[in-house]
């Protein structure tokens, strides 16, 4: 089972988290960021976010693989000796059937199932607000669950603690793909993908389909077999002297036939009825179930309905917009982001230059880093280094350069000679002089701080003693 | 009457959020997108009663007009099955269609009633259509008596 444990949300959070801040922060140079591309359930996205699949869709490519095997076999031995024998429309319906099933497939396999969003931050806080004022603050009750009325019959809702938000009704979780999808009717491995509100037509078409093309197939051979047998040769004869394909693919349509068939006819009551396997399964709409009279609020008490509504209702969308782009927003605390990491290594950098207009830029920095208003995400080594640093640039620039601790902030006077500045330099001195300054700085934050510091090549350092 | 029109970014940007304020669905019809018609009492001296129960009511009517199930819909679906589903790709649902009409319309409540109060909403797609979220912002002013006044004190000291 997943994790149940109950985690108050802090309001607090709810502004930047650094992880997220910092994700866009590298990225924010680059391109916009599609949201497919920060989706948390464990999906697979081709075509920049047009095809959705599980993470683990292992059988999909057996079962295109066994469609296409038998169908190829079809076509190439069976085919040529129907058309002679029967009618040319053997292959056409063949055709024409396998082109449904594929077509099918592949939707039923690439198409959103209806995936929940998860809530907000804003939105779980709301949520758990309203449930601690409703119950003791002590007791914390296990599994959530709200009751409402649908249909006057009582429903009770789940509270997901992965979504962090109250299923609606008919919502299931699927531990597979780690997502809420709506009216869930199962996993199923040979699609490759869960099967819910939106795809559910598509997996029903695919499996109808296919119980024709089976039955089809099978009925082709039988037919075959029995036309050699019957043209002067016995039947065992006949099916000796086939090749051995035949008994191969006879076999393999034999038993996919019963399974499907048995499941075309399971899904048929299924959609009559207007349930989910899901809601089959656990029974909770069964009469021998509650004492409480219960049968199933969604059904509309007539099969001709329940099958249309199923099957021709509306098509609703994706919620989960795949390949919108991720709003500005988040782009608004990256730049402060940046710019929190900015100053350590610009107060780092500065104790071994030497120039006013190093200063100038540092406090520039400072300021729009105060204005920002929000505390620095570092280490807490790094953040008294910041404090420094606006403490120490409002005073005059004649401090000691000799000063025996490493993390006061020197300002060298203008004068003195400094050894030409080149980045791998600076960075060379703060490994290796400084243990104090040796944090781990990548060199993309360096570089970005060479871009801040205009004057760079005319700045020269001092090495601290 | 241009001034009442606020630039809904720059409310976004420049005033300050105190809080969001969630209406749920309400599901006592089944699983059809409905909103609880409920007044939130975050909202009492913010917004008149009538105002949000009735952008409330017009909203729930646009979802109960895309999810019908009549004639036409039945019509979408037998043409979608028939040509196997790929007209899908090629053609907008009448439920995409509706859905344009809800933004068009959230957009234009926004523009000229709630903005001007210091509120915001948000469509509901854009919350998976769990939630009707309405974001309120610090309001400056003396509230709802001087919208535009106590909108353009906020304008101007964001600057």
């Amino acid at each position: 089972m997943k994790n149940c444990e109950y985690q108050q949300i802090d309001p607090r959070a709810l502004s930047v988290s650094p992880s997220s801040a910092q994700n866009h922060t590298e990225k924010r140079v680059q391109r916009p960021r599609r949201k497919w591309e920060v989706f948390p359930g464990k999906n697979r996205f081709y075509c920049d976010g047009r095809i959705i699949l599980a993470r683990q869709s292992g059988v999909l490519p057996l079962t295109l693989g066994l469609i296409v095997v038998t169908c190829g076999l079809f076509f190439a031995f069976d085919c040529p000796f129907l058309v002679k024998h029967l009618t040319v429309f053997i292959p056409v319906i063949g055709g024409v059937l396998f082109v449904f099933v594929v077509l099918s497939l592949l939707r039923t396999s690439f198409t959103d199932p209806g995936i929940l969003p998860r809530a907000t931050p804003d939105e779980a806080a709301d949520v758990e607000k309203q449930i601690d004022t409703s119950g003791s603050s002590t007791y914390r009750p296990p599994p959530r669950t709200k009751e409402i009325l649908i249909n006057q019959q009582v429903v009770k809702l789940k509270y997901c603690f992965t979504c962090k938000t109250f299923r609606p009704p008919r919502t299931s979780h699927c531990s597979l793909c780690d997502n809420c999808v709506e009216r869930f009717d199962h996993h199923c491995p040979w699609v490759g993908n869960c099967v819910g509100k939106r795809n559910y037509r598509f997996f029903y078409s695919f499996i109808i389909s296919l119980s024709f093309l089976t039955s089809f197939i099978f009925g082709c051979v039988i037919t075959h077999i029995t036309l050699r047998s019957q043209a002067g040769k016995s039947l065992v004869q006949a099916i000796q002297e086939s090749p051995a394909r035949y008994p191969l693919y006879l076999v393999i349509c034999f038993f996919s036939i019963w399974s499907i068939l048995g499941l075309s006819g399971f899904h048929t009551y299924l959609v009559a009825s207007n349930l989910t396997t899901n809601e089959d399964i656990k029974g909770s709409w069964s009469s021998k179930r509650a004492a409480e009279e219960s049968g199933n609020p969604y059904s509309y008490n007539s099969i001709i309905t329940n099958c249309c509504v199923t099957l021709c209702g509306p098509m609703p969308p994706s919620l989960i917009d795949r390949r919108g782009f991720l709003p500005i927003d988040e782009a608004i605390p990256a730049a402060s982001a940046s710019e929190i990491e900015l100053p350590p290594f610009v107060a780092k950098n500065d104790a071994h230059m030497c120039t006013q207009s190093t200063k100038d830029v540092l406090e520039r920095v400072v300021h729009s880093f105060d204005y920002q208003g929000l505390c620095p995400t570092g280490t807490p080594k790094t953040s008294p280094l910041a404090l420094e640093v606006s403490s120490t640039a409002a005073p005059s620039p004649e401090t000691s350069p000799s000063a025996g601790c490493s993390r006061q902030l020197a300002r060298h006077p203008v004068a003195a000679p400094c050894p030409p500045f080149s980045s791998s330099n600076k960075r060379d001195s703060l490994h290796s002089i400084n243990p104090a300054f040796r944090l781990a700085s990548p060199s993309p934050s360096l570089s970005r701080t060479t871009l801040i510091l205009g004057d760079a090549p005319d700045i020269g350092f001092i090495p601290l003693p | 009457m241009a001034t009442e029109f606020h630039n809904l970014q720059e409310l976004r940007h420049s005033a300050s959020l105190v809080t969001k304020v969630f209406i749920q669905r309400d599901y006592s019809e089944g699983t059809v997108c409905r909103f609880q018609s409920k007044f939130p009492s975050e909202l009492d001296n913010r917004i008149e009663r009538t105002l949000l129960e009735e952008t409330v009511k017009t909203l729930n009517s646009y979802y109960v007009e895309a999810e019908k199930i009549g004639g036409q819909s039945y019509l979408e679906g037998c043409l979608a099955c028939a040509t196997a589903y790929i007209i899908f790709l090629c053609m907008e649902t009448r439920y995409e269609k509706v859905l344009k009409k809800i933004s068009g319309y959230i957009q234009e409540q926004n523009e000229k009633i709630y903005a001007p109060r210091g509120l915001l909403l948000t469509d509901p797609i854009e919350r998976g259509m769990r939630v009707l979220e309405i974001s309120v912002f610090e309001d400056r002013g003396s509230g709802s008596s001087s919208p535009s006044s106590s909108m353009s004190s906020a304008g101007s000291s964001a600057r």
